[in-house]
Order: C-alpha cells, then structure tokens, then sequence
C-alpha cells in the first residue's frame, strides 16, 4: 500500500505527460509502454550535426580534392633522414625527464588533496566541495595553455614544462584517488579509530594500504598521458620534442619530422608497455 | 628457547617480507629520479614573471565583461560554440571511421597477424600528437574550424576504437547460436544479437571521447585550427590579461557543464 501512493507522488517526466505512454493489456494486466524517444534524439543530434557543419564550413570535397597532399607529407614522414638522429636524442631526454619529474611532483601533492577532498575521510562538507571545484578548474585547463602561461612566468625551457605537467598531473590524480579512496572499505578506519588511535595513524595503516597499489596505478597512467603531452609543450616554447617538430614543419623538412615522429612511437611504445605491465601487476 | 606461538602470532611472523623488493624499486625510482633531476634549470622568474602572474590573476577576477557576452563571431559565446561544434562533428565522424577499424582489430573476429597490423596503425595514430595531426592537415585544408574537424576525425579513432576493440571482444556468441536456432536471418542475428550488446558501450564511448576533444579543441586552436585556443594564446602573448581572464573563464565553465553531462549519461548509459 505504502508502495503504491509512492509511486504516485512521482513526477512524470515532460515527455511523458507530452506523450503519454500506451497501455497494453496482456490478460488482465495492464503494462505502460513509454513510446519510443529516438525520434526526439534523432531530431536533436541532426539539428546539432547541421549546426555544426555551416559553423565549421564543412566540405568534404577540399578533402577528396587536396588529399594528396596528405599523402606526400605522409610518404616523406615514412622515409625518415636517420642522419637528423643525433638532434633528436637530446630533446627526447628533456621530455621524458619533464614527464617524469611532473609526474612524481604531482602525483606526490595530489594525495593530501585527494585524501581531503574525499567523503569517507573529511567529514566537512564545505572544504570538499571547495577542493573538489578547484580541482575540477584545473583539470579543464588544457596543459598548452597552462604551459603557454608558465613559459612566460619561468621564462622558456623545460622548466616550465614540468610546472605545466605537474599542475595536470595533480587535477588527474587527485580526482582518480579521491575517486577510488571514496569506494574503499572503511571498517578498519572506523576500528582504528575506536581503539584510539589519530585520524593521521588511521589514515596510513587503514587506508593506505587499500590504495596504495591504486594510486600507483593511476600515476603511472597519468605518466603515459604526460609523455604524449610533453612532446607538445615545446611548441609554446616550454622545452622538448615540441620545438623540434615545430621547427620542421615550419621548414616543410617533413624527412626530419618523421625522424622525430617515429623516434617518439618507439619511446611511448616501450614506456607505456612498461607501464601496463606494472599496472597489471599492481591490480 | 623455542616461544609458543598461538595461530595469529604464527601468520603475523610468516608474513610475506619482500624487503629486498622495495629496496630494489625504491633504489630504481630513486635513480630515475636523479637523472631526470637536471630537467629542472630553475633560473628565477622570468624577467617580468611576477607581473605576469599577477596579471592573469588579476585578468580572471576582472575578465572582460564585453567579450564575454558579445555575440558577434569574435565574442567569447561563438568562439565556444565553434570549439564545440568542431567536437561535435570531430568525434561523430572519428567514431563511424573507428568502427570498421575495430572490427578488424578484434582478435576474436580476424585472424591474429591481421589484427596485430590494426592495432599497430591504431597505436601509431594515437602515438601522434594531435597538434602534429593539425600541423600536417592545414597543409591540406587550409587554416580554420574545418581543419580541426578532419584533425579530431583522424585523432579520436586511436582513442574510440582501443575502447571498441574492448566492447567487441566481450561479446557474448552464444547468443548468436540461439538466434540461429530460432531461425534468423543474418541482418536479423547483427540487428538483434549484436547491435544491443555494443550500442551502450559505444555511445558511452563516444560522449566520453567527445569531452576529451572538447578540451583538445581549445588547444588546435593554437596552430590555427579554429576554436577558442588561437584567440586565447593571441591574447596571452599580447599580455591583455582581462581579455585572457574572459577566454578562460568562458572555457572553464563551457567544460564543467559539459563535463557534468557526460558523466550523467554515462551513468545513466552504464547502468541500463
């Protein structure tokens, strides 16, 4: 009885009550079927895709007509010039060094962060949800911008790029770990917290031990994001691969940029195999 | 003198110990840490630097009121609009090319040396940087929104299809032999057998590539690929901070809401 009059206080969605929903009898039970809603969503996605083609001047046809061009580059970016090896060693490094230390710094401030900003742990509602919209502000910021924005402060070099990597790494992170701290088990927190012992002393031998294997996980991944991320940053003048591949392009030497573009496949595909296979032993 | 152990003692003395394990890791982390250590050539603020700082943020507590609700196509709303429809277009068109790709990467579809070439093209894809994939495109297109189109195409494949490949892979055949059993046709079998299996998991895909290339939109920007990211780093360079304060403010909040519906559908998509 209880059950029925709940049902009843339910609102109806709109378009329910635009178009109400069929009734079929089957026997002497009536069942409601909601009519189908992928006209609707239909007339959206096609009035949104119409929209964004006059916007974006779209035409097809300077594909199929000026593909070619594509196809030139790409042929020249295949033949690589092996002798432009020796440039590329140097900025390869710097990247891989600004994704490391970014990651590490990172990853290492988010965890406060993340632990404050989780339900289970902080308890007032206020300071979460302030940490949780600042942590949300900084992972909308494409790391470009924020590199762009740091070279002019630190002035360019790789420098630079680390801050723009670290400030990325900690929004992912944080969010990821506040994320997997929330669905943790949290009886041997409250346990400890019975016997007497401090939020902190809890923390590290209740609930570290749970993510831990998580957290590393999510920073490793983060780390996989940051190597492609890096080799862009240059491009703002924020050290790394970045200037190379801008340089060669702006010269149209497409020979070097397939040096440096196939250089940078075996490096990700070695770190981020690595990586998954430390990920996998972590789980 | 040989102690009685009660059981628990007993377990907690034959705990796992793997010192020599952490020490070999922390001794690892610890190396890779110091050499990559020297990246960091912290050479003071640059000349001006604190000014800098100080005035994007006083740019993003002042942002310029007059951009930010001016309408006409250099106003902050059209360029957002332009950033999202490029998205749009990018990740619908990116998801149709990446579906026959990830049926013939499927390992339990194609046979194995095929699917290994798949998943090569679909790595090297990904591996290329989409500010490259631009760089090479405006050689083709020209500069403007529909050269971040046929950028974010071509980039989302490497993404969706990688999530695809998952969701074929999972499929459940026996299904299929029932069908079969029942007597179906083979557009029957796909329509009734396959296509419920997939449809969430691609949609729920695509909506979360489409967030992504969201924000991978404002950066094309940058090489002139349309969108908000030209307009931004112009301003930046140009040091109109209140200016820069409107981009970013209009950015920040076009990306929370369309975070928070994604995530919504998603959840909605996940659960049935």
């Amino acid at each position: 009885m209880a059950k029925k009059k709940k049902e009843k206080t339910i609102r109806k969605p709109l378009f329910d009550r635009i178009f109400p929903p069929r009734t079929i009898m089957v026997g002497d039970q009536s069942v409601q079927k909601p009519r189908s809603r992928t006209w609707l969503i239909m007339i959206f996605m096609l009035a949104v895709v119409w929209g964004s083609v006059i916007v974006t001047k779209f035409d097809i046809g300077i594909v199929i007509r000026r593909g070619y061009q594509l196809t030139v580059i790409l042929a020249k970016v295949f033949n690589p010039d092996w002798s432009y090896l020796n440039k590329v060693i140097n900025p390869l490094l710097d990247t891989i060094k600004m994704s490391v230390l970014g990651s590490v710094i990172g990853s290492t401030l988010a965890l406060p962060f993340a632990v404050m900003a989780s339900t289970n742990i902080n308890k007032s509602g206020w300071l979460v949800a302030i940490l949780r919209v600042i942590l949300n502000v900084i992972r909308t910021l494409p790391t470009l911008v924020i590199a762009s924005i740091c070279a002019l402060i630190f002035g360019l070099g790789t420098f630079a790029g680390t801050v723009a990597i670290t400030v990325f790494t900690f929004g992912i992170v944080a969010k990821m770990l506040y994320e997997s701290i929330e669905t943790i088990d949290m009886g041997a927190f409250e346990a400890m917290e019975a016997l007497g012992a401090s939020k902190f002393q809890a923390f590290w031998s209740a609930v570290m031990p749970q993510v831990l294997p998580t957290y590393l996980s999510h920073s490793l991944y983060s780390f996989e994001i940051n190597i492609r991320a890096a080799t862009i940053l240059g491009y703002v003048g924020a050290g790394g691969l970045g200037i190379l591949i801008n340089e060669r392009i702006g010269w149209r030497d497409y020979e070097g940029l397939g040096t440096v573009l196939i250089t940078l496949f075996v490096v990700v595909l070695i770190i981020e195999n690595t990586s998954q296979y430390l990920r996998r032993k972590l789980s | 003198m040989q102690r009685v152990l009660n059981p628990i003692e007993e377990m907690y003395e034959n705990r796992p110990r793997r010192w020599w394990l952490y020490t070999i890791i922390v001794l690892c982390s610890a190396l890779i840490l110091g050499w990559s250590g020297n990246a960091i050539q912290f050479k003071g603020l640059a000349s001006k630097g604190s000014e800098v700082a100080y005035g994007i943020f006083y740019g993003i507590i002042n942002p310029d009121m007059t951009l930010l609700w001016n309408l006409t196509p250099e106003g902050v709303p059209y360029m957002l609009f332009e950033t999202i429809a490029i998205a749009v277009l990018g990740t619908l068109i990116g998801g149709l090319l990446a579906v026959p790709v990830s049926f013939l990467a499927a390992e339990n579809i194609m046979p194995k040396w095929a699917a290994f070439i798949f998943r090569a093209f679909i790595l090297l894809i990904r591996t290329i940087p989409s500010l490259v994939w631009a760089l090479v495109w405006i050689r083709v297109t020209g500069p403007g929104p529909f050269c971040g189109v046929v950028t974010q195409s071509i980039c989302s494949i490497g993404m969706i299809s990688k999530m695809y490949i998952n969701a074929i892979e999972d499929l459940d055949t026996k299904i299929l032999e029932s069908l079969d059993a029942a007597g179906c046709t083979r557009f029957q079998k796909i329509r009734y057998g396959i296509l419920p299996q997939l449809y969430a998991n691609f949609v729920s895909t695509l909506i979360y590539r489409f967030d992504i290339n969201i924000k991978d939109a404002t950066t094309l920007g940058i090489v002139g690929a349309g969108g908000i990211g030209a307009a931004l780093v112009q301003s930046i360079n140009s040091r109109r901070w209140s200016m820069v304060g409107a981009f970013l403010v209009g950015m920040v909040i076009l990306m929370l809401i369309i975070e928070l519906f994604s995530t919504r559908i998603r959840n909605k998509l996940a659960r049935g």
